[in-house]
């Protein structure tokens, strides 16, 4: 823990949440920032898709900022992530450049797979990143696997694997888990729970109460949190990396969060009710809960904010701008990366 | 050639790969079910966790899938692992990990990533262990861009192919015929590596080109032998790679003898051999053609347990040496 930054931020210190004893003020402000980015990127995107400029679909997390940022937070830069069909936030909070991302979606070169991937399987690589994925369930394992290497090369890495509430129904989720216990694996399953797979809700897909009391199946921690508040994520992150860091095997953690948007753009929304939508927009959105205890906490004022959106806000018009500049790839190259070219 | 060459079962050079392979580069180590202790189902692995230990002749759990995203990760992430399905027929439970993951992250990622993961399938039928470890699925696999599949059919070749197989940066799968197990031949001491995506002309011949895949090229070599008595020359082209294929060395050798026959035991429909012939059929070879392409492949049906049956569902000599003649005096 740090000492320094324990102290900073007011009186009643020792009683506030985890991240206001464990950050800076610069951290927090830095937090609050990236859900900004995060939060605008996607509403970027979303108008982009509006507009034409962006084919296909994809998959918001609108409402879930709290997790992205909260679960990275306390990670070191070489950490890995694994991420999921809904995971431009995690790319963000891991620290991908949103200009790259932005070209990613508008299928250019200079986009992080150089247009062959889009926004279901954005990744970012050198910033630990190792990939969304279309396929529900499909990343765990691998995030397993990442996590082998870590410990047989002795990196001292921890590994994230983030998936959603569907997954927890997937073999895979099942079979990973399993095996990073077995194994005593440095990695910390972090499952977004939204409370839909697309429309299925979790009471109607999942046989137990928590997704977390799965973890007992797999004789590893399983905690519930509230995702929409970036300081119960950081926590329970911190604690669970901690562990793994210290060869103590994984932790299952299950976020509790609701994505303000429909699961992609084929969405009717006819599986909630509008209250239920309005009830999180209104009152648990993370944004808002996390600014109003940065100014109860005296870290931030209005203007404060005001001048972090101002900065976020031309950061994203530049990406667009950035992306739709950026060239196209050359049909010629279709082949290109199938295979590993011959040196 | 010129001293007795030694001689290893096709099974001990595969294990004698990877041995090899683990000796040379420390990243390289073995996944799978009953690897270690019981020195996998066919005792391919044999001894070598006495020898590397249970950290890199690792046990899994029964879980395909999950085991190959292990081997998928940890490939992407910097080791080099070579993953054993006890029965290829098991690739069902991890197709997607393969099809989706393995074959398509380095394409999806912009060349960013690759996955060097070798995955081995002991594969075919001739065992009795019936329709569900029996099978011949490679050509579901050869169906897929970014993965490469090979059949190696010699000790020799299984232990060069394996070898360039871990060497590769892309995710080979190897299928291995379990009858080809026991068979012994010459295999060379030391490293040495046999390209992917070559094939080899195992006899040469004037009057029919068969190419054949796996136990299946011995099988050829039999029938070629027989034909021999009735003055009928085959060529005998081991293709030993399914994805990328060797075009060039069936058409060159196509043109030369006018015929071809593809001997297979996948499933004859939208098999391997169908590949082979469609691919001839498009070539400038197709107008050198004296006769209709011809394919010997698996039946129509699961493999059967009673061994009768078992020996019908796939091609044997004597179908490969009727066929043959068939063709070569213009019976089709």
């Amino acid at each position: 823990m740090n000492k320094a930054a324990k102290t900073v931020g007011g009186t009643s210190g020792e009683n506030r949440p985890f991240i206001y004893r464990e950050y800076s003020p610069e951290q927090l402000k830095g937090a609050l920032r990236k859900m900004y980015l995060i939060r605008q990127f996607e509403e970027g995107a979303e108008e982009s898709y509006m507009r034409g400029l962006i084919h296909g679909t994809m998959h918001l997390s609108i409402g879930q900022e709290a997790t992205a940022v909260g679960v990275c937070l306390p990670l070191a830069e070489q950490d890995q992530i694994a991420s999921t069909h809904r995971g431009h936030g995690h790319c963000i909070a891991k620290g991908a450049e949103i200009s790259r991302m932005f070209a990613e979606f508008f299928g250019k070169t200079t986009g992080y797979c150089k247009g062959r991937g889009g926004s279901m399987h954005i990744a970012d690589v050198n910033s630990g990143n190792l990939g969304a994925n279309g396929i529900v369930g499909g990343g765990i394992p691998i995030a397993v696997g990442a996590a082998l290497t870590a410990k047989r090369l002795k990196t001292g890495n921890v590994v994230i694997s983030f998936f959603g509430d569907g997954a927890n129904n997937e073999g895979a989720f099942h079979e990973a888990l399993n095996m990073a216990s077995l194994w005593k694996l440095p990695i910390v399953f972090i499952c977004e729970n939204n409370n839909y797979g697309m429309s299925t809700s979790v009471e109607r897909s999942t046989a137990v109460k928590y997704i977390s009391e799965r973890a007992a199946g797999y004789s590893m921690p399983g905690v519930t949190i509230d995702g929409n508040v970036v300081s119960e994520v950081a926590e329970a992150v911190h604690a669970a990396v901690s562990r793994a860091r210290r060869g103590d095997g994984p932790t299952l953690i299950e976020a509790k969060t609701y994505r303000h948007r429909g699961h992609s753009k084929s969405d009717r929304n006819r599986y909630r009710t509008r209250e239920e939508i309005d009830d999180w927009v209104t009152n648990r959105d993370p944004i808002k809960l996390f600014e109003a205890e940065l100014k109860e906490f005296g870290i931030i004022d209005e203007q404060g904010i005001a001048s972090i959106r101002e900065e976020t806000k031309s950061e994203i018009e530049a990406g667009i701008e950035f992306a739709r500049n950026s060239p196209s790839p050359d049909v010629v190259d279709l082949e290109r990366y199938v295979y590993t070219e011959p040196a | 050639m010129d001293d007795m060459p030694r001689e290893l079962s096709y099974a001990q050079a595969i294990q004698e790969a990877m041995a090899i392979a683990m000796e040379r580069d420390e990243r390289v180590f073995l996944m799978g079910e009953d690897i270690g202790v019981y020195g996998g189902a066919f005792q391919v692995t044999g001894d070598l966790v006495e020898r590397f230990g249970t950290d890199r002749v690792m046990d899994t759990p029964i879980s395909e899938l999950g085991g190959a995203g292990v081997a998928v990760g940890a490939a992407v992430t910097g080791l080099r692992p070579i993953f054993e399905f006890q029965f290829s027929d098991f690739a069902t439970l991890g197709m997607e990990q393969i099809v989706n993951q393995a074959a398509k992250m380095r394409y999806m990622l912009g060349g960013e990533v690759s996955v060097p993961v070798v995955m081995r399938f002991p594969a075919g039928s001739g065992t009795g262990a019936a329709a569900q470890h029996s099978q011949s699925l490679e050509a579901w696999l050869g169906h897929v861009p970014g993965l490469k599949v090979i059949q190696p059919a010699t000790p020799h070749d299984v232990k060069g192919m394996l070898l360039a197989a871990i060497e590769d940066p892309d995710p080979v799968m190897i299928f291995e015929h379990k009858l080809l197990y026991k068979m012994k031949g010459p295999v060379p001491e030391g490293y040495y590596t046999v390209p992917i995506g070559k094939a080899e002309i195992r006899r040469e011949g004037n009057d029919l080109t068969i190419v054949a895949t796996s136990i299946m090229v011995h099988k050829s070599l039999e029938a070629a032998r027989e034909l021999e008595q009735e003055d009928i020359s085959v060529e005998v082209i081991d293709l030993r790679t399914i994805r990328p294929m060797d075009r060039e060395a069936v058409i060159a050798s196509v043109r030369k003898t006018s015929r071809l026959l593809c001997v297979y035991e996948g499933v004859k429909t939208l098999g391997v051999g169908a590949e082979v012939s469609a691919m001839i059929a498009e070539s400038e070879a197709f107008d050198y053609l004296d006769a209709p392409i011809m394919r010997l492949g698996g039946a129509e049906t699961p493999i059967p347990y009673n061994p009768e049956l078992e020996k019908a569902a796939v091609p044997q000599v004597p179908d490969i040496v009727k066929a043959a003649r068939d063709l070569v005096k213009g019976a089709r």
